[in-house]
């Protein structure tokens, strides 16, 4: 059993601001993290990978600091994390950016062995198109199940899945063979905190680092900015709601709790809740 | 995973904590450090100024490298009044070549220095916390951490957790802080365009000045700062945390008082405040200082209360600990010995520095400090500013009479005459061992 588990190294979305001249987001200092659904199809790889044993190889496309990102996935119980860097990935929108994903999995796939199972979040913090994931499973012609809440089984003699999907109006219980693509949503499961070995390990492993060059096939017009047709006609922040308030300052708290009781009485609000 | 030795386990990426891994992992220890932050210096506060010679000691030429902000040209000492401000001072070129100090921001300088030590071969290890030290009978021989399979075996474990050292409580030379031995301070880090630095403060280049002051706050025992850095400026005060209990003054509300100061206002104007952080302070002084070291273990910086508050050094102790301890454990090493009297070359290091010396001279200021009034450290400033207002005022009444009002305010500010010479005098003896 082979899991790849797609990560991506994001700005803290706490601790997020934006530029008022540019409307772009302030990278500078915001601390990176690794996306929240991405951790979430790690810990489903590990947790697969304690009970029946699998091999969990991490793949990353991002700036040579995102081999942080890697390392902590390593210390969570990863086997092998890669780094796909390269100026010339630079600037990719989600078009490009799942097609290098998808030949970062062949490649896996021819040098460590058949891949059974790819996760990727449910989407990403900075980007949120929750594009990628299902660009990836379409490139690589693998069944792709999509925002899964919680996967059921994974019959690795028969190849086959079972798992939750969470559609708008319920629950949808799919049954699918393997290779397949899963895209993960948080109720999967809880993100374990690595065990002090796992952290020294991490701290000690080197991430393996493929360019451009690394890969044999690669079709240079798809990746980038030149391999990236989207663009952004126009971003703007969206100016916050305005709402009526006002202040009851003055008297003991008794008569401000009352006036208070009053106000909320005159409202259309008791008779919509049916009071 | 079969348990993994090393030759020093460090808890705390302080100061002390990466002097010591540095020079430790330099000289082939095989070492391992470990901090609770998410990185180095992640929530690590001070003032803050940089002193070169200790650093130089650990790292020549670190400023080559090292991320400080301005050089220290000038060193400012205000007495604040209610309006106004006496100020006294010292700028000079000749702090410039070699810099003595500069300001400095922890944020960047921890994760530089700790990143310092990972070079030299030191194993940092971030978000975790050291809660326990394990022990086979009189010696420590490890550290247990909050992680799952957290233990850690060493021959020396190096105590430099800062000022609430966890490890020092456990070790028993620690105790709990008496509020009359700590002081609590806030800083908030200001946002200033780099031209308004330059010309508010008068400074040039990455020149830099630092400026403490006294009175205006709230009657109690203090001190406030004002730093210049590159593009920030460092703002806080630090007071005694018995007189913050005893006048129930919240310490924002302190440091929002004390920047409506028509001076400091004007200074400030228009700054974003960028980030805002409370730190303690230990303030026992020489009589606070344990045993630095016993059997297994060592301890150092703020955790063994090397802390000289009279001139506001505190990295370049913890630094010079750092380093001593390290000197002494690697030669522990050479001898393959790490009971306390092979480790007690540590404690003669600092004993026969600048460390001890200079705690020893002020040894007799934490006890004065405790019996005078706090209410002094406003009154008095307050009695020199009306002086200097009297005697440069000029409207007629004769300078000898304008000399007896100001000797009459100080005097009633002191509480009489006896108490002001009392003062003086047994200040002048606490300052001078
Ligand atoms: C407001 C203020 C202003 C100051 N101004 C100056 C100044 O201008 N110049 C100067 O030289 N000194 C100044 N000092 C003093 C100086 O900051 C300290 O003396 C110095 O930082 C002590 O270094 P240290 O390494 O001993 O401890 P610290 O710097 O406190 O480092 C201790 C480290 O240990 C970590 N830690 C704690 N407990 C654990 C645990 N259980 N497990 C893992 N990690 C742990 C902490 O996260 C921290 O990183 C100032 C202090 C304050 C508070």
């Amino acid at each position: 059993m082979h899991i790849v588990v797609c990560v991506k190294q994001v700005p803290d979305s706490r601790e997020i601001r934006i530029d008022p001249n540019t409307n772009t987001l302030v990278r500078q200092g915001v601390p990176a993290i690794v996306n929240y659904y991405d951790l979430h199809g790690l810990e489903e790889a590990l947790r697969f990978k304690d009970e029946q044993g699998a091999e969990v190889t991490v793949i990353s496309m991002g700036p040579p600091s995102a081999d942080k990102a890697l390392k902590q996935c390593v210390s969570m119980g990863a086997d092998r994390a890669i780094l796909i860097s390269d100026r010339a990935f630079a600037g990719a929108d989600t078009l490009a950016t799942s097609y290098v994903v998808s030949k970062t999995v062949e490649k896996v796939a021819q040098e460590f062995g058949p891949v059974d199972v790819v996760f990727c979040g449910k989407q990403t913090l900075d980007g949120d198109t929750g594009q990628v994931g299902p660009g990836v499973a379409c490139r690589l012609d693998y069944e792709q199940l999509t925002y899964v809440e919680k996967v059921v089984e994974i019959n690795d003699q028969a190849k086959t899945i079972t798992v939750h999907r969470h559609l708008e109006d319920g629950v949808e219980v799919v049954k699918t063979k393997m290779p397949v693509l899963i895209t993960a949503l948080s109720e999967l499961n809880k993100p374990r905190r690595a065990s002090l070995p796992g952290v020294i390990n991490a701290s000690r492993y080197k991430p393996i680092v493929w360019t451009t060059n690394d890969f044999a096939d690669l079709d240079r017009a798809k990746i980038g900015l030149k391999g990236s047709p989207t663009i952004v006609s126009k971003t703007w922040v969206p100016e916050p709601r305005k709402i009526d308030t006002k202040m009851i300052a003055s008297g003991e708290a008794a008569a401000i709790a009352s006036e208070l009781v009053a106000a909320l009485w005159s409202t259309e609000l008791p008779t919509r809740l049916g009071w | 995973m079969a348990t993994e030795r090393f030759d020093a386990i460090i808890v705390g990426a302080g100061p002390a904590g990466s002097a010591a891994a540095y020079t430790m992992a330099k000289a082939g220890l095989k070492v391992v450090m470990i901090e609770r932050g998410e990185f180095a210096g992640a929530k690590n506060i001070f003032g803050g100024v940089l002193y070169r010679k200790q650093l130089e000691d650990v790292i020549p030429e670190f400023w080559q490298e090292a991320p400080v902000e301005r050089r220290v040209v000038e060193q400012r000492m205000w007495l604040l009044g209610k309006d106004s401000v006496v100020t006294m001072g010292h700028r000079n070129e000749a702090f410039k070549e070699p810099t003595n100090a500069w300001t400095g921001l922890r944020v960047k300088f921890d994760q530089w220095f700790a990143s310092k030590a990972e070079q030299a071969g030191s194993l940092n290890i971030y978000e975790t916390v050291a809660t326990e030290l394990i022990r086979e009978g009189d010696r420590v021989v490890g550290v247990r951490t909050d992680r799952e399979d957290g233990d850690l075996y060493a021959n020396v474990v190096v105590v430099a957790d800062g000022v609430n050292s966890l490890l020092g409580q456990q070790l028993g030379i620690h105790r709990e802080w008496n509020p009359d031995q700590v002081s609590l301070a806030v800083k908030e880090v200001i946002a200033l365009p780099k031209e308004k630095i330059l010309d508010r403060f008068n400074l040039e280049g990455d020149e830099g000045v630092t400026t403490e002051f006294i009175g205006q706050l709230g009657g109690m025992m203090g001190l406030g700062f004002l730093y210049t850095n590159q593009e920030t400026v460092s703002f806080g005060v630090g007071v005694m945390v018995n007189d913050l209990k005893r006048t129930k003054i919240r310490p924002y509300e302190l440091i929002e008082n004390v920047k409506q100061h028509p001076v400091l206002r004007k200074l400030l104007q228009g700054g974003e405040s960028k980030e805002y952080a409370a730190h303690l302070i230990p303030e026992g002084g020489l009589h606070a200082v344990p045993p630095l070291s016993g059997n297994g273990w060592v301890v150092c910086g703020d955790a063994a209360q090397l802390v000289n508050f009279v001139h506001r050094e505190g990295t370049n102790l913890a630094m010079t600990s750092g380093l001593y301890a390290a000197e002494a454990i690697i030669e522990a090493h050479a001898r393959g010995d790490f009971g306390k009297q092979a480790l007690s070359g540590y404690d003669r290091r600092v004993r026969e520095s600048f460390i001890h010396k200079d705690l020893k001279k002020y040894q007799g200021l934490h006890g004065l400090l405790k019996e005078i009034d706090s209410n002094l450290f406003d009154k008095l400033p307050e009695a020199l500013n009306s002086a200097a207002f009297q005697m440069l005022m000029i409207d007629g009444v004769s300078k000898a009479e304008k000399q007896k009002m100001a000797i009459k305010a100080l005097r009633e500010a002191a509480g009489g005459t006896a108490n002001l010479i009392k003062l003086g005098l047994k200040g002048w003896r606490a300052m001078n061992g």
